[in-house]
């Protein structure tokens, strides 16, 4: 049920935050630092996502990127109008933020387990709260692995933290991309192909994936060939999302309405319903 | 009991208590939900024909008020506006904003002749908005202070089917008032009391005690409904049922005949897909949210940066009759069909849901060997 406060303020009316400090990631891709103009900060668990509104072009749904306690932070690729106009917004711009919304990646479930971060492309930004919260509580997890993959070098977003975490010695990172372009000198392929020798006890780890549908599927079928049970792989699910309440109908997938019910997905659960096309 | 003029009566018992009375009149040659000044104003003596595709008034030999089975209007749209606007908000100093959102507005709702179809669809669309998570404002304000006078059946349409989906033809709880017409003998109406306001009203009436006779000649009215319903429909399993045949050919075929206009969606009393639209002024310092109904038939419905998920009408027609006959219960514990038939009548090329659910279920080994 709702609560009152819910019902009284109504959760389709943005709550206005302030843009103070924005980053380019890559040709398209911008990170905002967004401040509460009035009140308090967002709360919200690792793999939560917000409605994010651009003053009169619209809203779309966005993962929370930042750290808790922190500015509520978003990667955000340019692709129509209103991603545009949230990429253009200058420190100083207010935008308006609804929720967060939806079911996180499970950070608490994978305590004392091993943990394999997979993400392609821009699906490193909804896992980044999932890994800082493995990195603030280091002790309580087994191997911590990251393996990051992008269409080209241009295309890594957060490259300098990447770089900074694979100094670790308590993290493993392994990037690869599709296409070596310009002065590249790492690894060239899928990301699901990084999965084979990455360091971790498959019986003793929790998956969490996040890139393109079909990404995905490979990255989990490469997790299942290396022993993961396929109830300790989460993959995170995207659709059409407009209301973030499950009342608008959009983001249905089968069964689940994806702003109520995902977006993150253990993969035994939605693994009958990616096999169905157009569904 | 009450006799038909009494009607006129329970019309200016609700006005006076500040209610909206909402009713069924006859329309553009359809019988319509609108306000209603008297009962006179209620389709007296008229009746519908429907079959797939077809909806015909006709008139009746006798002056019955509630002679016919459901029009294509349901009472979604005063509780759920196809249209409505969530906030409107302007530019304030240093690139802010500020969203001022209306409370809903307008007197309470009295609702007469809502069938018990029509209870059950209210109480679905009650679970997707007010019994989730989150509530949806404006649907809570428009729901909660509404007064039902539900009407059993007597006289179902040719593409009902309630009694295979349970929901009918008697009005079993939800109501503040239901009435049983009775026209054989003296014309009158059998009122039962579902709250206590309904009680309440009810005492303004002119009215006598129920007799025997009376009860018998209600129960025989009702029982007569739901032997002649027009449609039938098996329902073990369905959800298991559609949830196994996703890939069935039957979804090719029916695609072929499918327009994907959406009027079944329109129609229907539980559909509540929407579309949220910002739109902004001219001079771009004022902006408006506004919520419109929208249809799982379109293409933009499941669009995505990079394409729509369902671009085909196979795909459509899968996602619309799986969903309100199968996923609804994974989502919200109730089937989304009151078997009203609307979208059966008022499919411009007649496809009959119940017809194609049965086609699945008695060929659904042939699809398993093509699988």
């Amino acid at each position: 049920m709702a609560t009152a406060a819910e019902t009284l303020s109504g959760a389709m009316a943005p709550r206005p935050f302030r843009v103070v400090r924005r980053q380019r990631e890559t040709g398209d891709t911008w990170t905002l630092e967004l401040e509460p103009v009035n009140g308090e900060p967002l709360d919200f668990v690792p793999g939560q996502f917000t409605m994010l509104y651009a003053f009169g072009v619209g809203e779309v749904p966005i993962s929370i990127c930042g750290e808790r306690g922190g500015p509520l932070v978003h990667t955000v690729r340019a692709v129509g109008a209103v991603s545009e106009a949230i990429c253009a917004s200058r420190p100083g711009a207010v935008l308006g933020v609804r929720g967060p919304f939806g079911r996180g990646w499970p950070v608490e479930e994978a305590l004392g387990l091993d943990v394999v971060v997979v993400a392609g492309g821009i699906g490193l930004p909804p896992l980044r709260p999932a890994l800082y919260e493995c990195l603030r509580r280091r002790s309580e997890y087994g191997d911590v692995v990251l393996l990051y993959g992008s269409r080209t070098p241009a295309d890594l977003v957060y490259r300098r933290e990447v770089e900074a975490w694979r100094s670790r010695f308590d993290l493993e990172v392994d990037v690869t991309v599709d296409r070596g372009e310009g002065d590249w000198r790492g690894k060239v392929g899928v990301v699901p192909k990084l999965i084979g020798s990455a360091r971790f006890d498959p019986g003793a780890a929790v998956a969490m994936v996040c890139g393109p549908e079909i990404m995905m599927r490979f990255a989990a079928e490469a997790l299942l060939a290396r022993g993961v049970p396929e109830d300790r792989i989460y993959l995170s699910m995207e659709r059409n999302m407009q209301c973030g309440l499950g009342h608008c109908g959009h983001c249905q997938l089968g069964p689940t309405l994806i702003c109520r019910d995902g977006p993150i997905y253990r993969f035994d659960e939605i693994e009958p319903l990616m096999k169905v096309r157009e569904l | 009991m009450i006799g038909p003029e009494a009607l006129d009566d329970l019309v200016a018992a609700l006005k006076g208590r500040g209610f909206r009375v909402l009713g069924p009149t006859v329309r553009d040659g359809a019988i319509v939900y609108d306000d209603l000044e008297s009962a006179g104003e209620l389709p007296i003596g008229w009746t519908d024909r429907q079959e797939p595709g077809s909806y015909r008034l006709d008139r009746r030999d006798d002056e019955a008020r509630f002679g016919y089975a459901v029009g294509p209007h349901s009472w979604k749209q005063f509780l759920f506006p196809a249209r409505i606007s969530f906030w409107q908000a302007r530019r304030v100093d240093e690139g802010g904003f500020e969203v001022r959102e209306p409370p809903p507005e307008g007197a309470p709702f009295a609702f007469i002749g809502v069938r018990s179809c029509e209870l059950h669809g209210i109480a679905i669309q009650d679970r997707v908005f007010l019994e989730g998570r989150h509530v949806d404002r404006d649907y809570e304000a428009r729901r909660r202070d509404a007064f039902l006078v539900a009407v059993n059946c007597f006289e179902p349409g040719g593409t009902c089917f309630c009694v295979s989906m349970g929901t009918g033809p008697k009005a079993e709880a939800g109501y503040d008032l239901a009435l049983t017409e009775i026209l054989d003998g003296e014309h009158r109406f059998l009122v039962q009391v579902g709250s206590e306001r309904g009680a309440e009203v009810l005492r303004d009436l002119p009215r006598r005690d129920a007799e025997t006779l009376d009860l018998q000649a209600a129960g025989a009215a009702v029982e007569g409904a739901a032997a002649r319903m027009g449609r039938s429909l098996d329902t073990t399993d369905l959800r298991d049922l559609l949830a196994r045949n996703l890939e069935h050919e039957r979804w090719d075929e029916v695609a072929s005949r499918c327009l994907t206009c959406g009027n079944c969606t329109m129609v229907c009393p539980t559909c509540f897909c929407t579309s949220i639209e910002d739109h902004t002024s001219l001079a771009g310092d004022e902006a408006e949210r506004v919520r419109l109904w929208d249809s799982c038939y379109s293409v933009d419905h499941s669009y995505i940066h990079g394409g729509s998920v369902r671009p085909s009408g196979r795909s459509r027609y899968r996602q619309w009759l799986t969903h309100k006959f199968g996923t609804w219960h994974d989502q919200f514990g109730t089937s989304g069909c009151i078997g009203c038939g609307r979208c059966i009548t008022w499919c411009p090329v007649g496809i009959d849901v119940t017809e194609e659910l049965a086609a699945i279920r008695a060929t659904e080994e042939v699809s398993d060997a093509n699988d």
